[in-house]
């Protein structure tokens, strides 16, 4: 058991840590036959650069009240925020593994009573925003400079309550409010687009009154630098919109929509995980 | 019951700080003390629910105390799963009060009704349901609610109701009140049928009734002990509620009678017999044509006395032949 645990600021190892993370997924779903492959593989970048980098945490004192906050409301894709608690030191890696057994802590979506280190339950899509408007107006009025950072799917924002939220944020000066939201284009049954289209959608959150950012979602300089200029503008909350490729990492999982939540073969497992380390020793090599 | 909710809402906010007060734009000029005295703990959402209780969430993860508020089936119905997954599952502190519980807003009709709230928010874990039955009530509830470490629903009326209690009286949460004593027969009753029910009973003396009368002013968790004692004690048990017979406290005095195997008591649900109000009429009106006035609960409870004296005069017919 070790702990890693320190922060990264080379852009280059968050990325070659991603690789390592999304294996530690691999696995996860190949020994339980559970999991959200898809979603937990467009995120993981952005998990690192939060975990790694940008938020203001102690993991080893998980309920630090002066922590920032980060709320997966795609809960769904919970296994990569797993992987990456268990690395940034919250609790041992080894443990990841007892995610195939009956009474296992590790649920398909997250449960802030069961693993430590995940501020809120979510797996309803459509509760972050909201949950996390409450937090970022309580720091305000408790004179705390935690943040709140909400990871949101983009078919997640078909949800109203989204935007009721996102209504409430900018009305109430919520710059302490940070959203993210994993664009991975697809959702359970199809490409967002196809099913129903949100265009404009960084029109839709600008004239909401945020702060609104495109960026790719895979590319750990770029996230590190948006991430990292909060707030953008005094009294607006900001939104990151992540451009990211549903199953990034493995050529056959990339843009297939059947990978929304299946598991592996035990060839598929192998084949991923070729790729996954093929692609570490090239980081390696620079 | 507005009026008593807000003043013991802004009495609590002076005496703790981390009490918050949000409401879904409703209680106008109701809450105009709370925000001259405490602007940054008032936050009108406005017509956002669900926003109203994921922020209530987010605020109580923050180790605040909010209270909800707006008209009954907007804060429970509207807002169900935000209520199931952000409070109950995550087992929150957070105050929903409900305005206008039952058919108090009569002829503005059934989307402003709540008959079905409880039944719903009974099946959620860790959840807690309060009906007062005036206003003296309603305070001491919302005092006594500081004290769960849960998410808790109280169901209030509108303003001036009729009062049921002194002022000074020590209120218990889960603890039922009985207000009269009786042999004959028990009704159990919530918020504003225990003043019709205190009525009936007056009407049922005068016929030689002795009826008992209960305010179950907690319909969760439910006071399972003193159903026992009316099973036990009086000759039939009538639960009455603003609320649909399916769901509320009617099934949940059903649910501790077949438990525990008492039999054969008489029993009856009196409340609206799973319908829609069908009627645009004021809220008195309502009740009288329900048969939820006084009259109307005395005349089933001698319809229910009648039931039991036919029961046995049967029974003695077969076993004597």
């Amino acid at each position: 058991m070790s702990i890693s645990a320190q922060i990264i600021k080379d852009p280059s190892e968050l990325k070659k840590l991603a690789l390592q993370l999304r294996i530690d997924v691999l696995k996860m779903v190949m020994s339980s036959h559970e999991g959200h492959l898809g979603a937990a593989f467009s995120c993981m970048e952005i998990l690192v650069a939060l975990y790694f980098n940008i938020l203001n945490i102690k993991p080893l004192r998980p309920e630090w009240n002066d922590r920032d906050r980060f709320i997966m409301s795609k809960g769904h894709g919970c296994f990569a925020l797993y992987a990456v608690l268990a690395r940034r030191g919250f609790f041992s890696a080894d443990l990841l593994d007892t995610v195939k057994q009956k009474g296992t802590i590790f649920g398909g979506h997250p449960d802030r009573d069961r693993v430590i280190g995940v501020d809120v339950s979510t797996g309803s899509l459509g509760h972050g925003l909201s949950i996390g408007s409450g937090m970022a107006l309580a720091a305000k009025a408790d004179g705390k400079n935690s943040r709140v950072f909400v990871l949101l799917g983009d078919g997640e924002c078909q949800e109203g309550s989204v935007w009721e939220a996102a209504m409430f944020a900018s009305a109430s000066r919520l710059d302490n409010l940070i959203a993210i939201v994993d664009a991975n284009c697809m959702q359970a049954t199809g490409m967002t687009n196809d099913i129903i289209s949100m265009e404009p959608f960084a029109g839709k959150w600008k004239s909401f009154g945020w702060e609104v950012f495109e960026i790719d979602g895979h590319n750990c300089y770029d996230l590190l630098n948006g991430l990292s200029k909060i707030p953008v503008k005094t009294g607006s909350p900001t939104v990151f919109i992540a451009q990211t490729v549903k199953g990034k990492g493995v050529s056959y999982m990339e843009n297939e929509i059947m990978w929304h939540a299946r598991s592996v073969t035990e060839k598929e497992f192998h084949t991923a995980l070729f790729e996954l380390e093929s692609s570490i020793k090239l980081c390696e090599a620079g | 019951m507005r009026t008593a909710y807000c003043m013991a809402l802004h009495e609590i906010m002076q005496k703790n700080n981390r009490v918050f007060a949000l409401t879904a734009d409703i209680g106008y000029r109701n809450f105009d003390d709370i925000i001259a005295d405490f602007p940054k703990r008032f936050i009108n959402v406005g017509v956002a629910e669900a926003n109203m209780m994921g922020l209530a969430a987010g605020l109580a993860m923050f180790d605040k105390i909010p209270f909800t508020f707006t008209i009954a089936p907007f804060v429970t119905m509207r807002c169900l799963e935000q209520i199931r997954v952000d409070l109950c599952y995550q087992k929150l502190p957070v105050k929903i009060i409900g305005a206008g519980g039952g058919f108090v807003y009569g002829p503005q009709g059934v989307t402003h009704h709540a008959i079905e709230e409880i039944g719903m928010l009974r099946t959620l874990p860790n959840m807690t349901i309060i009906s007062p039955a005036d206003p003296v009530q309603t305070g001491k509830a919302i005092y006594a609610t500081m004290e769960i470490d849960g998410p808790v629903y109280i169901r209030i009326g509108r303003n001036n109701e009729p009062a049921v209690y002194p002022a000074k009286y020590a209120y218990q949460i889960g603890k039922a009140d009985i207000l009269l004593e009786g042999e004959d027969i028990s009704l159990i009753a919530h918020g504003s049928m225990v003043k019709n029910s205190l009525d009936a009973a007056s009407i049922l003396s005068q016929e030689g009734i002795r009826a008992k009368v209960i305010n179950m002013h907690t319909v969760k968790p439910v006071d399972r002990k003193e159903i026992l004692r009316c099973a036990k004690k009086t000759s039939g048990i009538i639960t009455v509620e603003e609320h649909n017979v399916i769901g509320g406290l009617g099934s949940a005095v059903a649910e501790v009678l077949a438990e525990e195997s008492v039999c054969p008591v008489f029993f009856k649900r009196l409340g609206l017999n799973d319908t829609y109000l069908k009627m645009t009429a004021k809220h008195a009106d309502l009740q009288h044509e329900y048969g939820l006035d006084c009259e109307g609960i005395a005349l089933i409870a001698k319809q229910l006395l009648f039931k039991k004296n036919t029961f046995y005069m049967d029974n003695r017919n077969f076993s004597y032949g």
